[in-house]
């Protein structure tokens, strides 16, 4: 490391605050304080009924949305939408244990591992999912391969009703209470990729998923 | 970059005459304008938002030595590597250095104008490897051998026909052979041929939207996915980040997510927002083995402390891009570096030297829309004046525009001179007009008069009728 570039970098900044030495304890106090404090600034008014709010802002954005009863209709959801869209009945998926509980029918090919140039359709849980923007929440893990959220032509996504939270801040919260410290990524998903590269004009599928598919499992 | 911002009037008037540019451009136009307002509309907390986002940054300007520190130990506590570049050479010999280290040959890239301004590529290029450009317009331009036309949508300036071309031109190499002609199988064509390069890259460099001081996280905004591909495949990622994107928290960085997607794209979220904190952890399937920052001055530092600090506020959204009209006339080649339009006609002559570049805060009517639109409240004519100050400060005005401002300055300053020299000049003007009732060429006025006629002065200066009135409200 430079640490000439460093120390001259950080005593431009200083002088240009016109502070020739570190900060006088109390603002260091009160700037520790800030940064413990975690709070939540304006926010959007997201209507309490969550799951309708998080489906209609999902297919905003051009996600497909499906709702089940309960987790045992779940493959039945996925054979559907594969069969509809003329893919074959086979699935990378996330080695996540939530999945686990799924009874796949035998007729489905299924890999647990991290995606590769090969995988199709891939199939994963979620962290959460964010009712205010239609947004699914993934995070990097040994359960949670970051490749299966964006190498694979379509990305089927399982979403728990319980699971649906109301403002993008609730994410924060709830990694700072579940895990030590952020993972390597958070990946806030919004519909499926997209570019408006040529003429402006919206197209799917750029280099990430054509298809983002969300199936709403609304069991408590 | 090769700074050619002393051209812009050259290039401005090459520009309107540029049929494809100004079918490009007005495509563009209407769109982003559009979708904006719209956005903004369906958001009633917007204006909220906006003083807000401004309180984060200033505060976090007036303590960012403070967070700097913050963000660069918290990303070696998540087993990162933090690196300061004074200057674009620094930056480049320190990328360049990761790369050489771990016997790198070849790079993919997300979309970063930090990137640009530093002019990483050729650096990278002289140096042996071959570099990548994923996101679809940088792709583009890229194959064009052009900088980017706007600081978010990179090939803003190209028309379909023009991309088809450079596909045939280059992809044939890759067996692609057919002419493609709709938009759909343009995309496509890139997504094939670029997934080579995604799954054999050795480094990929994204660049920042936002730094984290408290968790020590990178923040790219993205809606293609190639910047996801670009830091998960390859077994290096770099961050190449300029120091005034840090925030305090992850509840700073989302108020001001809530301004950026409305004000670039009029999305209330880009498809991919993403948070990246560290390498791959012990446990993870994927993910880069390095992870490593470059934190870039380059003249920000300097800003800090001058009446332009409030550019540091800039989050690179284009809305000020998109609602110039200088900007969607001539397009942002004509502004002869990285950052075009208004912010850019602030940033090129701080960054680059105002001696290379004071034709850019002319290129200004001041009409100030770029102000209005600005997510965060920056004052951009205000400051786009103060460097025509510095110009004339700095003796860079022509002379014979000096000449004339002094006359006026002087005679302006006094008032008991002003008003007899005024009634006197309008009252000839109005004499030699009275014919025709207006000029069509008037010496000195020659740039005023060569697109339109000079109305003639109508027999009294205004101060005579405002004291003819005797009650300014009448008026």
């Amino acid at each position: 490391m430079n640490n000439n570039a460093r120390e001259q970098i950080l005593s431009d900044i200083r002088r240009a605050l016109n502070r020739t030495t570190s900060l006088h304890k109390s603002v260091s106090a009160a700037l520790m304080a800030r940064l413990a404090g975690h709070s939540v600034h304006v926010q959007p008014v997201v209507e309490t009924d969550l799951v309708n709010r998080f489906i209609a802002k999902s297919k905003a954005v051009a996600s497909t949305v499906v709702t089940v009863p309960s987790l045992m209709q779940v493959p039945e959801a996925v054979t559907q939408y594969l069969t509809t869209s003329s893919q074959k009945l086979e699935v990378v998926m996330a080695p996540d244990p939530l999945l686990d509980d799924i009874d796949w029918p035998t007729s489905m090919k299924i890999e647990r591992r991290q995606a590769g140039r090969q995988d199709v359709v891939s199939i994963t849980g979620v962290f959460a999912a964010i009712a205010e923007t239609g947004t699914l929440v993934l995070l990097s893990g040994a359960h949670s391969p970051t490749t299966l959220n964006f190498l694979p032509d379509i990305h089927i996504a399982i979403v728990r009703r319980q699971q649906i939270i109301t403002h993008i801040e609730d994410v924060w919260r709830q990694i700072r209470s579940e895990l030590e410290g952020m993972p390597r990524t958070v990946n806030l998903i919004t519909g499926p990729s997209r570019t408006a590269d040529i003429e402006q004009t919206i197209q799917l599928g750029a280099h990430g998923p054509r298809s983002q598919h969300v199936i709403v499992v609304d069991a408590e | 970059m090769r700074v050619t911002s002393q051209a812009f009037r050259t290039r401005a008037a090459v520009a309107l005459k540029n049929v494809e540019l100004q079918r490009a451009m007005a495509k563009a136009k209407g769109g982003f304008v559009d979708k904006r307002r719209v956005a903004i509309e369906a958001l009633p907390e917007f204006e909220q938002l906006r003083s807000v986002a401004r309180e984060i940054k200033e505060h976090t300007l007036s303590h960012l030595d403070y967070y700097l520190e913050r963000f660069e130990s918290q990303v070696i506590a998540s087993g990162g590597h933090v690196h300061w570049a004074r200057t674009p050479a620094e930056a480049c010999e320190i990328v360049v250095g990761i790369c050489g280290g771990v016997g790198a040959r070849s790079v993919t890239k997300g979309k970063s104008m930090v990137g640009e301004e530093i002019a990483i590529n050729p650096a990278l290029e002289n140096a042996g490897l071959e570099v990548i450009e994923t996101d679809l317009g940088e792709y583009i331009i890229q194959l064009a051998k052009e900088p980017p036309s706007h600081i978010i949508a990179p090939a803003v300036h190209k028309t379909r026909d023009q991309v088809t071309d450079l596909f045939q031109e280059h992809h044939s190499r890759y067996g692609y052979n057919q002419r493609v002609t709709e938009i759909p199988d343009i995309v496509n064509e890139a997504r094939q041929v670029l997934r080579d390069a995604f799954l054999s890259a050795d480094v990929g460099i994204t660049g920042a939207n936002f730094l984290v001081a408290e968790t020590g996280s990178t923040i790219i905004v993205t809606n293609e996915g190639n910047g996801d591909l670009t830091n998960t495949l390859p077994a290096v990622h770099i961050v190449t980040a300029s120091i005034e994107k840090v925030v305090p928290t992850l509840e700073d960085a989302t108020a001001i997510l809530r301004l950026l997607a409305r004000s670039a794209t009029g999305q209330e979220m880009s498809s991919y927002t993403t948070f990246s904190t560290g390498p791959r952890r012990s446990t993870d399937l994927d993910g880069p083995k390095e992870f490593h920052v470059v934190l870039v001055d380059n003249g920000r530092s300097q800003m800090l402390g001058n009446e332009f600090h409030e550019m540091l506020r800039c989050i690179r959204c284009g809305a000020c891009l998109n609602h110039c009209p200088v900007y969607g006339a001539v397009g942002g080649h004509a502004y002869g570096w990285v950052y075009p339009g208004p912010m850019g006609s602030v940033l090129t002559p701080l960054m680059v030297g105002l001696e290379k570049a004071n034709h850019l805060p002319n290129a200004c009517t001041l009409n100030g829309r770029c102000e209005q639109v600005c997510p965060m409240s920056i004052p951009l004519p205000k400051m786009l004046r103060q460097l025509r100050v510095r110009e004339f400060e700095q003796r860079l005005t022509p002379a014979r525009m000096r000449w004339g401002l002094s006359i006026w300055t002087y005679l302006a300053r006094r008032p008991h001179l002003y008003q007899p020299v005024m009634s006197i000049l309008v009252r000839l003007l109005e004499i030699l007009g009275r014919k025709r009732g207006r000029f069509r060429y008037l010496p000195f006025a020659h740039g005023w008069t060569k697109v339109r006629d000079m109305p003639a002065p109508q027999g009294q200066t205004f101060q005579r009728a405002w004291r003819q009135s005797g009650d300014g409200s009448r008026l």
